[in-house]
């Protein structure tokens, strides 16, 4: 067992030991914290895909997170209005149940994601940035204009969605099924590295297969997870807003995974822990905590650059 | 409709066009010359204009003002040259966007600290206030009149800067090989010192002069970032005169498409729901424009490599 090994089990055993921890210290509010801390790992996983696999550096990955959200948000409000979502040519109505939500959160971030990808794959390295920080900021502004939908000030979800056999209000018990999504799409990042398509990904050129389709089936993926995330964040908080595409969240996707380690499995996870802890510990202690999260980020990209992982469990040892 | 209207609103789109040519100008410029995708370049529109909002405080003076607004942020762009870009320049773009992004976290947040979060204000001096008749009969303001002239004015600059003089050649020379002017014995980390504090004096001067007609708060500089952006994509990254057509461009394209789409939707559509869809639409028109762009033309309408 290496030490990245280690590393890993060891924050997948205090994320187990949260609940129970929160129990003993009679603390329950870091339950919503680790709850927090979790969705945004997965979200920040499904980031990892495009950026750690695929190479892509996407900065518009709020997108996909807003889509999940509003997601969320639309098919929940017309549940609660009883209303329907469209009349014409079939009846939609609105529902409160999580796995269908999940369900059109993904399709639709792979949509948006294959769209997305087809225009900005035609170009890379620094244009690939600007165009998905552009597409970031469209969604963002069309969701402010989109006011049957709340516009620039979002909507509220009163009671949070169902999930079979759970009550999805007990923290714990919205927390341990965060938990296992997350553990499920880590699960499958790590299968998909080792699959014949991650190796395909890092090496396909050189064995003739075409990178661009490799990199738009990786950048889906990615779209697809943080979709998903979003629209657990939006349950979470039960409320969506426009601030969800916002370019500062697709900033602090790629500060999550890069404070963990680039293309780690774990480093989503060690990253967004680490950030809940510095916004709930330096966010306490001074409003302008972001300047000091700006400083760490400065010393991670100029001293560390494997992130926490690199500085814990040491250099990687596979190429890439 | 009419044609004053028209005309009117077409002067906005090329105004607003120009103070994103300034910015996206820089910008393209410090991609060409040093490769860097600079994050943090709104944030010196913004120190440009809430250095010029406080000087115009203090003194009263707009002149003043643009001064210190140009003076803060060639002088904060040198120094994060000297301190963090200049250990960028050999990063990947992904170490590029990060670190840029961490000055922006520092940089918000630092003149949140210093200027609160209310907005300030940064008033129109008073001999280019109120409207100015135009050949027609069209009234329209002095002050964005002005910045039209303004903005063209550092274009052709600019383009003699680049074109005309020794420092432009070396430019030109480090766009397309940076070892053989080095060679030449040009002391190329002054040469890029240069070129930022340049672009950063760009910005600093759009931010003052847009800071007048529109308040002056923490963020402000993002938004335009990212419009610059597309502007780059358009025109093609590393172009000046892509970045000042795509600037014009989007310029017009947002301008005209906010206006009118909503006026043609009515024609077909109820009026409430034609306003919406109309701004719905128009909101997301320059990344339509964009996409075009890149289907035509991935590397842009003047980009030499993509």
């Amino acid at each position: 067992m290496n030490r990245e090994t280690l590393f890993n089990a060891a924050l997948l055993l205090g994320l187990i030991a949260v609940p129970a921890w929160a129990v003993i210290a009679d603390e329950p509010f870091t339950i919503t914290l680790a709850t927090r801390a979790v969705i945004l790992a997965l979200a920040a996983a499904g980031l990892n895909i495009a950026l750690g696999i695929g190479g892509l550096v996407s900065l518009g990955h709020a997108v996909f997170f807003g889509i999940g959200g509003y997601a969320m948000g639309i098919l929940a409000y017309h549940a609660q209005s009883y209303s329907s979502l469209m009349d014409w040519p079939l009846v939609i109505e609105g529902t409160k149940s999580m796995p269908v939500i999940w369900i059109v959160a993904m399709i639709v971030s792979a949509l948006a994601a294959l769209v997305i990808g087809v225009l900005s794959l035609r170009t890379t390295g620094a244009y690939f940035i600007m165009i998905t920080l552009a597409f970031g900021q469209m969604f963002y502004y069309f969701a402010i204009s989109w006011s049957a939908y709340g516009g620039e000030d979002g909507m509220s979800i009163y009671v949070r969605n169902d999930f079979p056999g759970l009550n999805t209000l007990v923290p714990i018990q919205f927390y341990g099924l965060c938990l296992v999504v997350l553990l499920l799409v880590l699960l499958l990042s790590a299968r998909l590295r080792r699959a014949p398509f991650g190796l395909a990904l890092d090496s396909a050129q050189a064995v003739g297969l075409d990178p661009m389709r490799l990199k738009l089936v990786a950048f889906v993926i990615s779209g697809v997870i943080t979709g998903l995330a979003g629209a657990l964040y939006a349950d979470l908080n039960r409320f969506v807003s426009p601030t969800m595409f916002s370019w500062q969240l697709s900033g602090e996707l790629m500060v999550l995974v890069i404070l963990g380690g680039v293309g780690r499995l774990f480093g989503p996870v060690a990253g967004a822990v680490a950030f809940v802890a510095l916004e709930h510990f330096l966010g306490g202690l001074t409003e302008f905590w972001h300047i000091f999260l700006g400083l760490i980020l400065l010393a991670v990209v100029m001293f560390a650059r494997g992130g926490l992982t690199g500085l814990i469990a040491g250099r990687e040892l596979r190429h890439d | 409709m009419s044609t004053i209207l028209i005309f009117e609103q077409l002067l906005n789109g090329v105004q607003f066009g120009v103070m994103l040519f300034l910015m996206a100008a820089g910008l393209t410029l410090i991609f060409g010359v040093m490769g860097l995708i600079n994050l943090a370049h709104g944030s010196l529109y913004m120190v440009g204009a809430f250095a010029a909002a406080a000087v115009a405080g203090l003194t009263g003076s707009f002149v003043l003002a643009l001064m210190a607004a140009l003076a803060a942020a060639a002088l904060l762009g040198a120094v994060i040259e000297v301190t963090v870009i200049r250990r960028l320049y050999d990063s990947d773009h992904l170490d590029q966007v990060l670190a840029t992004f961490a000055l922006i976290l520092i940089f918000s947040e630092g003149t949140r600290w210093l200027f609160g979060s209310f907005p300030l204000f940064l008033d129109i001096p008073e001999a280019l206030s109120g409207p100015v008749t135009l050949p027609g009969g069209i009234q329209y303001p002095l002050y964005r009149l002005a910045l039209i002239g303004a903005g063209l004015l550092v274009a052709a600059g600019l383009w003699l800067l680049i074109e005309r003089t020794r420092l432009g050649i070396q430019i030109r020379a480090g766009e397309n090989d940076r070892e053989m002017i080095a060679a030449l014995g040009v002391d190329i980390s002054k040469l890029y010192t240069l070129v930022f504090a340049l672009g950063a004096a760009l910005a600093g001067l759009a931010g003052a002069l847009v800071g007048a007609i529109q308040s002056v708060q923490v963020g402000m500089g993002e938004p335009v970032l990212i419009l610059a952006f597309v502007v780059i994509v358009i025109g093609g990254i590393g172009s000046i005169k892509g970045a000042f057509i795509g600037a014009l461009l989007v310029g017009l394209t947002d301008t005209l498409v906010g206006i009118f789409l909503p006026e043609v939707l009515k024609l077909f559509m109820e009026a409430a729901p034609a306003t919406s869809a109309g701004s719905a639409i128009a909101s997301m028109s320059i990344y339509i424009l964009m996409s075009l762009v890149l289907i035509w033309r991935p590397s842009g309408l003047f980009g030499a490599r993509a």
